[in-house]
C-alpha cells in the first residue's frame, strides 16, 4: 500500500515497536489522523499513547478552561495557573503532547464537534469521542457512517474506577494469525445508535452490567441535559427512577442493572488515575489495530472494572434478537 | 473501595520502586496522579535513543543520563510537591540490604531481567515488605502479588534461566540461525576483535589432531603491514572455507546430518574490492571519526535494515566492516565486545552469521532480525507498560489497605479468553516446597570426582539458585566465600579450592555430602544433597550438572483451569519482561509463537527454540578455562 519507507530516524525511533506490528504497519501509523474530542484523564493518556506510536497527526478539540479539577488524572496539564489561566484544555494538552514526539503534527481545533458538518470528519481516519452525550456520539457517528470514506469511530467514558470504550469500524477487513497463518478476516460492526438501542431481554445474562449501567447514565443525563460527570448523589433517585422505566419498557427485573453500581458512577464524578491508564491504554491499542489492519479488533464494547479487576470484551447488536 | 480509607492508606505510604524504564515511567506517573507522594526510585541504566518510543518522561536531549534520575524530575512538573529520591545504582548493590527495604510499605518492580527480580524477592522476604512484580513483553503483559507468608514468592514457581547451548553445536554442528550469531558474535566477533587472552573455541574441529594449534594462531594474527582486505579474505577463506573443509573430513558428525559446504571468497566476490572502496585502504589507523558512526552498509549502497541479503551481499558487508574496524577502529581491536548499538559489530555479526547458515543450509535473516536476536532485543510498546502501570498501583493500594482477600494476579491478553483481556486471578497459597520461601534441601547431581567447585559456584549457586555474595559451607567447613574484609590468605585458600575437584576438597564432597550455600545479603540459606553420577548427556545436559527438587506448587484455589501452572518460557531483556502467563495450556500454545513474531516470515518454528528468552548474552556453556 505505501512505496515510502520509513526515515531512518523513525526506523530508530520506533525500533521496538517494528519488532510488535512491523514495519508496514508503522508506515501506515505514521500517515493517519486522528481527531479527539473531550479531553479527560483517560484521553490524556490515550493521546500520549497514540502520539508516542507515531501516528501522523493528532487534532485535539476540548476548549472547557482548565481549572484545578481539569488537573486531576492529567499529567498533560502542568500545574502553574501563571501558565494554563485562560487556555483551553486543548492547548495545553497540545504543548505537552509535542514534547513526546515532534514527528506527530498535534493540533487544536475549536468549537463544537456536533455543529461539524459531515465533510469535516473525512479528513481523519479514526475519531475519539470522549465523555460526549448521547446526542453528540450519535450525530458523529452517522456523520461517519455517512462518508465513502471508512472513519474509524470510538467512544470512550471512565467514571470512577470503571470504563466503557466502543467500536464503529463499519465493514472491516482485517489480517490475524491463526496457528503459523495469516488468515483474511471480515466484521460488521452496528452503528452507535444500533448498539446502545438493542433490546435488553435477548441480551446474554452474563453480559457485564455496565453496558446498561452505562445506558442509564446516558439518558439520565441527556434528559436533565447534563454535562459528563455533572452528577452527585442527589441525582440517586432520578436515576433510580430512569432504570426503572428502562427495565420496565425491556421487560427485564429491576435486578438488570445494580443500583450498587449507578451510586458508584455518579458519585465517583472524579476519574480513578490507574483506571485511566488502563483504558487509555486499550484505546489506543484499538486505534493502532485499526490503522494498521493488523490484529483482531474490539467487538464492539469494552469494560473494565478496578473492583473485579476484569476487562472485558462485549458484543452487543441486533444479532441477538435475529 | 471506600475512599477515605484508601485516600489515608495512599498518603501515609512509602513506596520503593525498582526500575525506571518502560514500566516505571507509567508507574511513576500513575503513583503521583494517584495520589502517593512519598517515593523511592532504583535504576542503574541511562536514557537510549530506542527508549523513547515507550519511556515518555524522556527526551532526545536526555540521551546519556540516568533514568532514575530524569524520571524524577519529569514527574515533578506535574506533580511538584511530592518527594521523590531517585538512586542511580544497581539493585543488588550492598547498600540496598534488608534495612533498606524494611523503611518501605511496598515495593513494585518494574525489571528487565530474572536477575534482578529473584534478588528483589529474596530481600522482600527477608525484609518482609510485599512485592508487586510485573513484566511486560509486546501485547502480552502481567501483574503478580506477593506477601510473604500469604501468598507463593516471586520463585515459588520456577522461572527459566537464560538459555545455553552446546558447545558442539555452536562450533560444528549448527542447526538454526540462533546457532550462527552465537557463533559470530562470541567465537569469531570474539576472536578478532576481543580479548586475546580468553580461551576460544573457534577453531575446535571433530578430529583435534588435524593440525597443531601454532598454525591456526598465526591465521588471525594481523602483520601491521598486511593489506586490510587481503586479510578480510584470509579469514572469510580460513572459517568459512577450510575449518568447513576440515570438519567435513569427520564422516561421522555428518552420518545423520545435512552436510555444510565451504564457501571461499574467490567463488563469491570480485577480486578486488579497492576500486570501490579506495578510501578505506588509504586511512591511517587513527580514529579520526566518531567510532559510533563508522559503517559499511552506506559504503556498499545498503539502506534497508530489514532487506534480507544474499550471500554476496552478506560476503562484501563481511570483508568492508572487518576493514573498517582495522581502518578506522583500530585501537579498540582487542577490546571489544558486542554491543547491540554498535552498527559496525551488527553489521559484521548479521554478516557474518548470514555466510555460516548459507554453508549449512540455515535460512538467512535481515540486519534488524539478526541485531535482535544478537542484542536479545525485547520488543516493546507504551500501551502494554501503561495498562500494566495501572495495574500496579490497584494491588499496590489493596496490599497498603491489606485487603488480602482481593489480592490479584492479573494478565493482559492480546486475544480475549472467555471474553477477558485482563484476566484477574487469585494468587496461590506459598509453594511448601520452594527452596526459597520455604527452605526445602535441593538435590544436585554431579560427578564429584571431574566437576571443580568453580563448576558449581558459577553453574549452580549462581546462575541457577541466583545469589550475588555466595558462601559454601560443608559441615563446618568453609569452602567458599567472598566479601571485602577477607585477608589474603583465605582468598588464596578459596582461589585453590575453585580449581579442585569436588573430592578432592580440604573437606572431601562426595555422593551423600550435604552442602550449605548461603548469601548473606538476600538472607537466604540453602541445603544441597550431593549425588555422584558418573556421566551426563551432552546435548540435553551440557552442563554436566542437574539441580531438582522443587516441585511446582499445586494449584490450590479450586477455582478454574485459568490457574494453570505452565509458564510460558519467555524471560526478556530490555524494559519488559516474564510474562509467565499462567492461562490455560492451549492459551499458553497460542500466545508463545506470537512472542517469537518477525517482520518476515523467515521464522523456524521450532517448538523448543526459546529465541526471545535470553537474558544473558546467549553463551556457550562453558566458561574459562584453567590451561
Amino acid at each position: 500500500m505505501d512505496g515510502e519507507e520509513l526515515t531512518e530516524q523513525e526506523t530508530a525511533l520506533y525500533d521496538r515497536q517494528i519488532r510488535v506490528w512491523g514495519a508496514n504497519a508503522q508506515r501506515r501509523l505514521t500517515k493517519s489522523h486522528i481527531l479527539v474530542s473531550g479531553i479527560k484523564g483517560t484521553v490524556a493518556e490515550f493521546c500520549k499513547n497514540i502520539v508516542l506510536a507515531g501516528v501522523g497527526s493528532v487534532t485535539l478539540m476540548d476548549d472547557s478552561l482548565v481549572n484545578e479539577e481539569a488537573l486531576n488524572a492529567n499529567f498533560l496539564i502542568p500545574p502553574d495557573e501563571n501558565a494554563y489561566r485562560g487556555k483551553t484544555v486543548a492547548e495545553i494538552c497540545c504543548d505537552s503532547l509535542k514534547d513526546f514526539n515532534p514527528m506527530v503534527l498535534v493540533s487544536v481545533e475549536k468549537g463544537d464537534l456536533s455543529a461539524r458538518s459531515t465533510e469535516f470528519f473525512e479528513k481523519f481516519d479514526v475519531v475519539v469521542i470522549g465523555y460526549g452525550s448521547l446526542a453528540t456520539k450519535k450525530a458523529v457517528n452517522e456523520k461517519c457512517r455517512k462518508l465513502s470514506k471508512r472513519v474509524a469511530f470510538y467512544t470512550v467514558d471512565c467514571r470512577d474506577s470503571c470504563g466503557e470504550i466502543f467500536v464503529d469500524l463499519q465493514d472491516y477487513k482485517y489480517t490475524k494469525k491463526k496457528l503459523e497463518e495469516k488468515v483474511e478476516c471480515e466484521l460488521n460492526f452496528p452503528s452507535f445508535q444500533e448498539a446502545v438501542s438493542v433490546p435488553w431481554k435477548p441480551i446474554p445474562r452474563r453480559t457485564a452490567k455496565l453496558y446498561f449501567a452505562m445506558r442509564v447514565i446516558e439518558v439520565f443525563e441527556e434528559n436533565e441535559g447534563r454535562k459528563h460527570g455533572q452528577c452527585s448523589l442527589l441525582d440517586l433517585p432520578t436515576v433510580l427512577e430512569i432504570k426503572k422505566k428502562l427495565c420496565e419498557a425491556n421487560t427485564v427485573s429491576e435486578s438488570h442493572v445494580p443500583d450498587s453500581l449507578l451510586e458508584r458512577l455518579i458519585t465517583g464524578t472524579i476519574e480513578f488515575p490507574p483506571a485511566c491508564a488502563i483504558v487509555g491504554g486499550i484505546l489506543a491499542q484499538e486505534v493502532i489495530k485499526a490503522v494498521s489492519g493488523k490484529g483482531e479488533p474490539l467487538n464492539n464494547f469494552f469494560y473494565y472494572d478496578a473492583q473485579d479487576g476484569k476487562g472485558v470484551m462485549e458484543n452487543i447488536s441486533n444479532s441477538f434478537t435475529s | 473501595m471506600d475512599q477515605q480509607q484508601q485516600q489515608s492508606a495512599i498518603q501515609g505510604a512509602k513506596v520503593l520502586m525498582v526500575g525506571a524504564g518502560g514500566i516505571g515511567c507509567e508507574l511513576l506517573k500513575t503513583l503521583a496522579l494517584s495520589g502517593f507522594h512519598d517515593i523511592h526510585i532504583i535504576d542503574m541504566d541511562t536514557i537510549e535513543v530506542s527508549n523513547l518510543n515507550r519511556q515518555f518522561l524522556f527526551r532526545r536531549s536526555h540521551v546519556g543520563q540516568s533514568k532514575a534520575k530524569v524520571a524524577r524530575d519529569a514527574v515533578l512538573r506535574f506533580r511538584p510537591h511530592i518527594n521523590i529520591r531517585s538512586y542511580h545504582a544497581n539493585v543488588k548493590n550492598p547498600e540496598f540490604d534488608v534495612d533498606f527495604f524494611k523503611q518501605f510499605d511496598v515495593v513494585l518492580n518494574g525489571l528487565d531481567n530474572l536477575d534482578a527480580r529473584r534478588h528483589v524477592n529474596r530481600l522482600c522476604l527477608a525484609a518482609d515488605v510485599p512485592l508487586v512484580e510485573s513484566g511486560t513483553t509486546g501485547f502480552l503483559g502481567q501483574v503478580t502479588v506477593h506477601v510473604k507468608g500469604k501468598t507463593e514468592c516471586y520463585e515459588c514457581q520456577t522461572k527459566p534461566t537464560p538459555k545455553t547451548y552446546p558447545v558442539c553445536t555452536i562450533t560444528s554442528t549448527p542447526t538454526k540461525f540462533v546457532h550462527c550469531i552465537v557463533w559470530a558474535k562470541e567465537l569469531l566477533f570474539a576472536k578478532l576483535f576481543g580479548d586475546k587472552n580468553q580461551d576460544n573455541d573457534l577453531n575446535v574441529r571433530a578430529n583435534k589432531a588435524a593440525s597443531s594449534s601454532k598454525e591456526t594462531e598465526d591465521v588471525f594474527e594481523r602483520a601491521d603491514d598486511e593489506d586490510i582486505e587481503q586479510y578480510g579474505r584470509k579469514i572469510y577463506d580460513h572459517v568459512f572455507g577450510y575449518n568447513i573443509e576440515a570438519a567435513l573430513s569427520n564422516e561421522e558428525t555428518w552420518k545423520n546430518r545435512r552436510r555444510p559446504r565451504p564457501i571461499y571468497s574467490k567463488d563469491v566476490l570480485p577480486e578486488s574490492l579497492t576500486q570501490k572502496n579506495g578510501s578505506t585502504q588509504n586511512c591511517s589507523a587513527t580514529d579520526g571519526d566518531d567510532s559510533t558512526t563508522v559503517s559499511a552498509m552506506p559504503l556498499l549502497g545498503l539502506k534497508n535494515p530489514q532487506e534480507l541479503w544474499g550471500l554476496t551481499q552478506n560476503s562484501l558487508v563481511f570483508i568492508e566492516a572487518l576493514k573498517l574496524f582495522f581502518a578506522k577502529r583500530k585501537k579498540e581491536i582487542g577490546h571489544l565486545t558486542f554491543d547491540k548499538d554498535d552498527q559496525l559489530a551488527v553489521e559484521f555479526v548479521t554478516a557474518a552469521a548470514n555466510i555460516r547458515a548459507e554453508s549449512f543450509g540455515i535460512p538467512l535473516h535481515s540486519l534488524f532480525e539478526a541485531k535482535g536476536i544478537a542484542g536479545n532485543i525485547v520488543h516493546a510498546v507504551a500501551t502494554t507498560n501503561a495498562i500494566v502501570a495501572g495495574l500496579i498501583v490497584i494491588e499496590a493500594i489493596k496490599v497498603l489497605k491489606k485487603d488480602a482477600d482481593k489480592y490479584r494476579m492479573t494478565y493482559c491478553l492480546e486475544h480475549p479468553s472467555r471474553k477477558m483481556l485482563l484476566m484477574p486471578v487469585e494468587p496461590f497459597e506459598p509453594n511448601p516446597s520452594c527452596y526459597v520461601c520455604s527452605k526445602t534441601p535441593l538435590v544436585l547431581e554431579i560427578n564429584t570426582q571431574k566437576s571443580k567447585l568453580r563448576d558449581l559456584v558459577d553453574k549452580i549457586v549462581k546462575a541457577k539458585l541466583g545469589m550475588n555474595l555466595p558462601l559454601i559451607m560443608h559441615g563446618a567447613s568453609l569452602l567458599y566465600e567472598v566479601g571485602d574484609d577477607l585477608d589474603d590468605i583465605m582468598v588464596a585458600n578459596y582461589n585453590a579450592n575453585l580449581e579442585k575437584s569436588l573430592s578432592e576438597l580440604p573437606s572431601p564432597v562426595i555422593n551423600g555430602s550435604i552442602l550449605t550455600v548461603e548469601d548473606l545479603q538476600q538472607e537466604l540459606s540453602c541445603k544441597i544433597n550431593v549425588k555422584h553420577r558418573e556421566e551426563f548427556d551432552e546435548e540435553k545436559e551440557p552442563e554436566g550438572m542437574v539441580l531438582s527438587g522443587w516441585t511446582q506448587s499445586p494449584a490450590t484455589n479450586g477455582e478454574s483451569a485459568s490457574t494453570s501452572n505452565n509458564e510460558s518460557a519467555v524471560d526478556v531483556t530490555e524494559s519488559s519482561s516474564g510474562p509467565e502467563i499462567a492461562s490455560k495450556k492451549r492459551k499458553l500454545s497460542e500466545t508463545q509463537p506470537e512472542n517469537h513474531k518477525r517482520e518476515t516470515e523467515n521464522v523456524e518454528s521450532e517448538d523448543d527454540d526459546d529465541l526471545v528468552e535470553i537474558e544473558n548474552p546467549m553463551t556457550v556453556s562453558k566458561k574459562k578455562r584453567v590451561a
